[in-house]
């Protein structure tokens, strides 16, 4: 049970950047990136290259690196050529996938047996047997904490202008261009980081490891919103983490419960409608209560 | 201070929904100046806000402002000079931020900010957006870590227009900025804009369809139809000029029948 919950938790604090960029993408900037899939494996793919010259730490600024550079073309392509805001993710994405084979030079690339960021940890033995949480939630906090940082800063402040008011950022002499072209560099570069930790993690990069990641991330960030709800900015940041984790659960309670592996595609995708449902039928079942009492309250008075 | 050279804008050029919006429009504002514009619906004053500030490119003609050339500007750039107010209060505030976060946004546009993109709100700035908001007399200063989304739409246009002149623009365009407000708070903001543009002795262009204030409020009015200016009263000729006389040197300067139907002037 114990090895359940953690391994749980570690898959939770693993994909919580990439909840965390559609944070970003979607819930601030109020675009839908649909890059986020490519992306991911780009992050992977470059991850394990680097790990397989021997350079597990410089690999996740260098994963981090490449995915803001696809985040950079998507912002491009929305704002300067005038492609719609998702058609730019997927093109983008679609692009991504040469890209990701030409990177890795086969489409699974093992790095098994290579040094990674948790045989590091293990080999000096850091944190016990929870070496591979430690150093995820360790990683993933420091995100969390600079990403709060910088949604305060004025540059964090534009772009949640961004997507609450385009004129008046342009009003406040700030170009939009700008603001969602840094915007979706950084959410890249998180989804990025999260395929650089999955693929040290698995020991291996996989050219289709991110289908439906888009999905996933945008279930663990509505659990999120719908559990702890919106209100300063370290509070929806924490909620996206605990939604990620929370989501990780149920998949695993599914798994425990043992649900057949074809399955689990549904089970996600019955999570995240569920998740996404939620507050609607929460707002129906209380609508109902009240009605019920209103009406039950004019008989008695009859 | 500002001035506008035969400037022209035809949106839809070539189609049956061919639009002259401006034609040959020249204005010269001088420092301090404070103009109210009348003019019946469509006859191309939003238009012309939206071509001084930057929204599109006209066709033809120039934009100066303070001997600065604006025509070829995007808006983003226009904005650090030109202070702007819409009829609509929710457009000039983000309304799922703070107060403080909106007024911070506003105060980029010192040029002190505008490089220091990882600068956060300080404590001076905290308190001069303070004493900022204490002058609205709203009670806003104890609300700065609210949403601007729970404010009225009153408040949020009164915030906008501290935000539009927290830095003293070059330029301040105001849209109808009261229209969409009640009497008592249309009245509020109004005194609140007057008593702005004179402490700052700001260049202020303003759109109303209140022929009164049209003619009490500021220095000079102009009167546009069809996308030309037909009047600009100043001076003596303004300061004799009633409403009524307002509205005939309406059908004089467009040199045609007042339509009722179409035109609608309030004389109120």
């Amino acid at each position: 049970m114990l090895t359940i919950i953690q391994s749980a938790l570690e898959a939770g604090f693993l994909y919580a950047p990439v909840a965390l960029a559609l944070f970003l993408s979607f819930s601030i900037l109020n675009i839908a990136d649909m890059t986020t899939d490519g992306a991911f494996v780009l992050g992977g793919a470059v991850s394990a290259v680097c790990c397989v010259s021997g350079h597990p730490i410089l690999a996740l600024p260098a994963a981090m690196l490449a995915t803001a550079a696809a985040g950079f073309i998507t912002a491009f392509l929305q704002t300067k050529l005038g492609v719609p805001s998702i058609l730019a993710g997927i093109v983008t994405n679609i692009g991504l996938y040469s890209i990701n084979l030409m990177v890795m030079g086969t489409s699974n690339l093992s790095i098994f047996q290579k040094a990674s960021i948790y045989t590091l940890a293990r080999d000096a033995g850091f944190a016990g047997s929870w070496y591979k949480l430690a150093v995820t939630a360790g990683i993933v906090l420091v995100v969390c904490v600079l990403l709060v940082l910088f949604l305060g800063t004025r540059l964090g402040l534009s772009i949640r202008a961004t997507g609450d008011n385009a004129d008046m950022v342009r009003a406040s002499s700030i170009n939009p261009t700008f603001t969602i072209t840094v915007g979706l560099c950084v959410a890249n570069a998180m989804t990025g980081l999260s395929g650089a930790m999955v693929a040290q993690y698995n020991t291996f990069a996989e050219v289709n490891g991110g289908t439906g990641m888009v999905v996933l991330a945008l279930a663990a960030l509505v659990i999120g919103e719908t559990l702890i709800g919106k209100g300063s900015m370290v509070r929806r940041v924490l909620g996206v983490l605990f939604g990620s984790i929370l989501y990780r659960l149920i998949y695993s309670a599914a798994l425990r419960a043992n649900v057949p592996a074809d399955y689990m595609k549904l089970v996600s995708a019955v999570i995240v409608g569920a998740a996404i449902a939620a507050p609607t039928v929460r707002q129906w079942a209380a609508f109902q209560m009240r009605k019920r009492r209103a009406l039950a309250g004019r008989k008695e008075e009859q | 201070m500002l001035e506008l050279r035969n400037l022209s804008k035809t949106f839809n050029p070539g189609t049956v929904h061919e639009k002259k919006a401006l034609c040959g429009v020249n204005l010269k504002l001088e420092k301090g100046d404070f103009a109210a514009i009348v003019g019946s619906n469509g006859a191309g004053k939003s238009t012309l806000f939206n071509a001084i500030a930057g929204d599109f490119f006209p066709d033809e003609g120039s934009i100066m402002l303070g001997g600065e050339d604006l025509t070829y500007l995007p808006a983003y750039r226009r904005s650090r000079n030109i202070g702007r107010l819409f009829q609509d209060p929710m457009r000039g505030t983000a309304p799922h931020m703070t107060i403080e976060e909106n007024l911070a946004l506003a105060y980029l546009r010192t040029a002190k900010h505008q490089r220091a993109f990882f600068s956060r709100v300080s404590k001076a700035d905290k308190a001069f957006f303070r004493d900022q908001l204490a002058r609205l007399d709203m009670g806003l200063e104890d609300r700065m870590g609210q949403s601007v989304g729970l404010l009225s739409g009153g408040q949020r246009q009164a915030l906008t227009l501290l935000m539009s002149t927290m830095v003293p623009p070059k330029l301040l365009l105001l849209d109808e900025h009261t229209a969409a407000l009640d009497p008592g708070t249309a009245e509020k903001v109004l005194r609140l804009t007057r008593e702005i543009v004179a402490e700052a002795g700001l260049t202020c262009l303003m759109i109303t369809h209140n022929m009164k204030s049209a003619l009490e409020l500021g220095n000079r009015t102009l009167m546009m139809d069809s996308g030309r200016i037909v009047l600009d009263l100043k001076g003596e000729e303004r300061q004799g000029m009633t409403v009524e006389d307002l509205l005939q040197r309406f059908r004089a300067g467009a040199g045609k029948e007042l339509d009722n139907d179409r035109i609608l002037l309030s004389d109120r």
